[in-house]
């Protein structure tokens, strides 16, 4: 399904429901994004008010994330979504979630910022969080980017990245155990840099499940707990399919492609198995 | 830092301004349905034994609909046998054609949903099954319908249409029992086909309308006019009347779209059960009513099957877009 798909509904008062559906969960986005920029924002340039900025913006979160809810329950209860339109709403439900736990990661990083602030900058200046602080809000970015879109390359791109991220993570874990080993004065604060680190890992989590989430709007096919490798195998046969199927394929009921439909392959001896 | 992390413009999704609605003729939709319909002479040697049935495992029995273990749910589509091969079905009311070369199989004791906006022939589909177009001046048949498992012809001219209505009952949109008692009702087909035994008609009649989930309203009144019932109890006398003969496929002209809710999820669980005997072909316009009776659903339009497929698949993850378009209520 395509994003333009959502406004082709007869009933214009369902397209409006669903538009604006999409919009308080990218605004959601947006604030989480804002929450997680400010909280790593803390930790490199010590800003000790950092966590009420944060917290503010939690309010805002926890309260879409009800509203968003009661719009999908409303939705289902009035509308009886189907196809898409019901992948959509289960999606939007599963996504809030996980964005809402981004937010909750990014308040934990802006309580440790606060901390840390109010500490001596060690010499490399928190550059390992840094670094992969900027990857993580890029998947996140990348993240809403790919669900305002629709666009599963870029999902599939996000996906790619958590790997880095796990393995950045390890690193960062043996790199602190030295630090810990060499010495213990160290201990208090490599601590704390694991915890952000562990948060950090998880927003990277959650980011890809919103990508699968997405995948499986858009194609219907779920592909949690699958490996990668088959997901790209999968979204490079579909693209193939749809190559190959030509424009026909995707005609819309009543537009003027339609009235010669090809019966071929499909319908010329359809048989309801795959 | 905090400074530069500014949020980047999101590309949001763009607006498009909904379409009309395309004109569309209605000519298939044909008119009046009312023509009371004698399901007289079943067949009682048509017990299809499907040798298929030995080696794919059956259906469970369960009813849930069963949306992403794609494993069960291919068990699920390969247990039952094929009841109706359909290939390259066309009509045509004189030179308008109705359906344009449909093919698909019908599945034995499945119920089969056909969907599709007014005037997609699915109607004209459903009544080809028993031949009610063969008094419309100017109407032809084109390709098969084959009963199985003796692959009959349903619409071959040499095939005699009473031979097959005894075999494939229907029920109609609007409840039509005859100006006669509810015992009268059923018992009529079976008198028909030569059942003399007062005692067998008093058994059958019980069978047919515990069958349509009307004994227990109706066994203390027996006797009195079918008219007095209430409509949802005339629909299911009419369902009772047609299982009377113990027909193998049964055909459903949305049944319910004259009821209330009630009586229509009495009618819905009865076909729900009926799956337990019988083949079930229903063309319904309430899709959520497709997606909560059926196991398999065609989609029609403009005389042409789009696609068929399994109910749970067709209303979650449709294969055409035109499919996903009608379901979800869009026209692009």
């Amino acid at each position: 399904m395509s994003v333009d798909g959502l406004t082709h509904h007869i009933s214009s008062r369902y397209n409006e429901d669903l538009q604006r559906l999409l919009s308080s969960v990218l605004g959601m986005g947006g604030l989480v994004e804002r929450q997680l920029m400010q909280a790593v924002g803390g930790i490199t340039e010590p800003d000790e008010n950092v966590i009420t900025r944060v917290a503010q913006d939690e309010v805002q979160v926890n309260q879409l994330e009800r509203d968003i809810d009661e719009d999908c329950n409303r939705i289902l209860a009035t509308r009886s979504p189907t196809a898409s339109d019901l992948r959509l709403i289960i999606t939007i439900l599963k996504t809030i979630t996980d964005l809402e736990r981004i937010g909750d990661e990014g308040e934990k990083i802006a309580a440790i910022a606060a901390r840390l602030a109010m500490r001596e900058l060690p010499r490399t200046r928190y550059r390992e969080l840094r670094n992969l602080g900027e990857v993580v809000i890029g998947m996140v970015h990348d993240t809403l980017d790919a669900f305002a879109r629709h666009d599963t390359n870029l999902a599939l791109e996000v996906l790619r990245r958590d790997r880095a991220v796990d393995d950045e993570y390890e690193g960062i874990h043996r790199q602190s155990i030295t630090f810990m080993m060499e010495d213990p004065r160290t201990i208090r604060r490599a601590l704390d840099v694991m915890w952000v680190v562990r948060s950090l890992e998880r927003i990277g989590d959650h980011s890809k499940n919103i990508c699968e989430y997405l995948i499986y709007l858009v194609l219907g096919r779920d592909v949690r707990h699958t490996r990668l490798e088959e997901i790209e195998r999968e979204l490079t046969r579909r693209a193939e399919a749809a190559r190959a199927a030509g424009p026909a394929a995707s005609a819309p009921l009543g537009a003027a492609g339609l009235a010669p439909v090809p019966t071929a392959p499909l319908s010329a001896t359809a048989q309801p198995l795959r | 830092m905090a400074n530069t992390l500014e949020p980047r413009p999101r590309n949001a999704p763009s607006r498009t301004e909904p379409r009309a609605l395309p004109a569309r003729d209605g000519a298939a939709e044909s008119a009046g349905n009312g023509a009371a319909h004698a399901h007289a002479h079943a067949h009682s040697a048509a017990n299809p034994a499907d040798d298929d049935s030995a080696i794919i495992p059956m259906r469970p029995s369960g009813r849930a609909m069963q949306f992403s273990i794609d494993e069960a749910r291919r068990n699920a589509a390969l247990g039952a046998p094929v009841k109706a091969r359909v290939e390259a079905l066309s009509f045509y009311y004189g030179a308008y054609q109705a359906l344009k070369s449909v093919s698909m199989q019908i599945r034995d004791k499945q119920v089969t949903a056909l969907i599709g906006p007014s005037g997609c022939g699915k109607s004209t589909f459903l009544r080809c099954f028993n031949r009610m177009h063969d008094l419309t001046p100017g109407s032809r048949y084109e390709g098969s319908i084959n009963l199985e498992p003796e692959a009959i012809n349903l619409v071959s001219q040499a095939v005699d249409p009473i031979e097959v209505r005894m075999r494939i009952g229907m029920v109609f949109q609007k409840p039509n029992p005859f100006p006669k008692s509810i015992f009268e009702n059923v018992a009529y087909g079976l008198r028909i086909r030569g059942l003399g035994s007062r005692l067998r008609l008093q058994e059958e009649v019980e069978k047919a309308l515990r069958a349509a989930a009307l004994w227990d309203e109706a066994r203390d009144r027996l006797h009195s006019s079918a008219l007095s019932l209430s409509g949802g109890q005339q629909q299911r006398l009419c369902i009772a009347r047609a299982l009377a003969t113990s027909p193998e496929i049964l055909l459903f002209d949305e049944p319910t779209s004259a009821l209330d809710p009630i009586a229509t999820a009495r009618i819905e669980e009865l076909i729900a059960s009926l799956r337990e005997q019988v083949t079930v072909l229903i063309v319904t316009h309430n899709m959520q009513q497709a997606a909560r009776v059926s196991d398999y659903t065609a989609f029609m339009y403009l005389g042409e099957l789009i696609e068929f497929d399994e109910t749970s698949k067709i209303f979650t993850n449709p294969g055409r877009k035109a499919t996903e378009d009608y379901i979800t209520g869009r026209y692009g």
